[in-house]
């Protein structure tokens, strides 16, 4: 294994952009990172493009060669991964793997969705698709009532209280605020947070992460070669996928994520880190519970602490753990297969200090975690500045 | 599993469905511990039901266990 560099990073803004096809917004991603890293067509040696539901959203299949002919990228290999909301997540970690061990130099990992061409009843069942059909879902769940039945459970475990999602909420809204290409750039209040309207009970509409359209892309290339695209790249010190059951009532403990825990041990023993160590992160919440868990299963906070954690302000801006400064999926958007490979530019941003009005002071450690489904799948990936 | 009762591990009131499920809004499912063992997603008939109620399951819709609260 050799040390890989993320050397480019490129991003649509998130939004519902009913003008805009999956494919010009997954090519656009595609060329600002390229441009980013000073890079042409004709030296990507391979595409990994992280891809939830086109068929279903958009009746396209066949997607990478769609999209890496579109970018000019001639003749190599082009896949495209699915692992529900972590499939560029996934996507990254597979072409890290491909550069690691010195198969490809250079690759281009890109992740695209476009859900808000279907009405959302719809959009709820495509979503859905990614839960046991056989079972759960069949019995009417939607993917907000899977983490309505955690936060449930994590509350009557824990004394998790509905405050404590609202402050998620509120704090991920006040950082999308000051991102630019956050779908939703609008400041909201605890007030606010606790009174949205119901969705699936204990969680309402505050609790949920937003349907959105968007393309982000990364290029990887082996350290050494680095300083031929950037003058500051990113290194990869630690990533780890792991899986675990699609249903959630096959899971033993529904308050914690297995893949999470044993995804991020992977990466900070292979980093070299500990949880302390990490500065910022960007932290996969699809619902304000899953970034309370994640806190929890990264080792940010106690067992059943999340919430207190979150309300305390350790995850703000400002505290000593800032958490989803790009917004995260509640305030940013989450075109679910853009999501895992968007996490990665937002954290690059940061520790280029390029992030503008969110920047924050500490930000050469940073750790993203994407989550898939109920927690079926979790990249957990740990960069670090040169 | 006719007649299985057990225990709610967790549940929800779900507000907001598939179009397959919009007639039903709102309505409740459970995470069900089964007597028999194992776990089970199911839908509550009759009256909300909160985590430790006991419920019996009172008739299979489609493969769908429908389970109702023990007074």
């Amino acid at each position: 294994m050799r040390p890989v560099a993320v050397v480019g990073i490129g991003k649509t803004p998130f939004g519902a952009f009913p003008h805009r096809d999956l494919r010009s917004l997954a090519v656009e991603g595609g060329e600002k990172c390229l441009k980013n890293a000073h890079a042409t067509p004709s030296q990507v040696e391979a595409v990994f493009l992280g891809n939830f539901a086109g068929p279903a959203f958009v009746g396209q299949n066949h997607l990478a060669p769609y999209v890496s002919t579109a970018l000019g990228i001639q003749g190599v290999p082009a896949t495209r991964v699915e692992a529900a909301c972590a499939s560029s997540g996934s996507a990254f970690f597979h072409a890290f793997n491909g550069v690691a061990s010195g198969v490809y130099d250079i690759v281009l990992v890109a992740g695209v969705e476009k859900m808000t061409s279907q009405p959302t009843p719809r959009v709820t069942e495509i979503l859905a698709s990614a839960g046991d059909c056989a079972g759960e879902i069949k019995a009417g769940s939607t993917f907000a009532s899977l983490f309505a039945m955690i936060a449930r459970r994590h509350m009557y475990q824990f004394g998790t209280t509905r405050e404590h999602l609202a402050a998620v909420a509120v704090k991920n809204h006040a950082n999308g605020a000051l991102n630019p290409d956050a779908h939703m750039r609008k400041p909201i209040t605890m007030e606010q947070a606790m009174a949205g309207k119901p969705i699936a009970d204990p969680l309402n509409l505050y609790d949920c992460s937003l349907i959105s359209d968007g393309a982000a892309a990364v290029l990887l290339a082996p350290a050494e070669r680095a300083h031929e695209f950037t003058d500051k790249p990113v290194r990869i010190l630690g990533i780890a996928q792991a899986s675990d059951f699609v249903a959630l009532d096959q899971k033993p403990d529904i308050t914690t994520f297995p893949a999470v825990r044993l995804a991020s041990e992977k990466a900070y023993r292979m980093a070299g880190v500990r949880p302390t160590d990490i500065q910022l992160a960007e932290l996969h919440d699809c619902f304000t519970i899953a970034e309370i868990i994640a806190l929890e299963d990264l080792g940010f906070a106690p067992r059943g602490e999340g919430g207190p954690f979150s309300l305390e302000g350790h995850t703000a801006r400002t505290g000593d753990k800032p958490v989803n400064t790009s917004g995260g999926l509640k305030s940013k958007g989450h075109p679910v297969g853009a999501t895992g490979v968007a996490q990665i530019c937002d954290l690059v941003l940061q520790m280029r200090c390029e992030a503008g009005e969110r920047q924050v002071p500490r930000h050469s450690l940073g750790l993203a975690q994407n989550l898939g489904g109920s927690g079926a799948t979790c990249v957990v990936t740990i960069l670090g500045t040169i | 599993m006719n007649g299985e009762s057990g225990t709610v591990y967790t549940e929800t009131v779900i507000y907001s469905a598939p179009e397959a499920f919009a007639a039903d809004v709102p309505y409740q499912t459970a995470i069900v511990s089964l007597d028999s063992g194992g776990r089970v997603t199911g839908r509550i008939l009759g009256g909300r039901v909160v985590i430790d109620d006991r419920v019996a399951e009172v008739e299979v819709r489609d493969g769908v266990p429908f389970f109702r609260k023990i007074a």
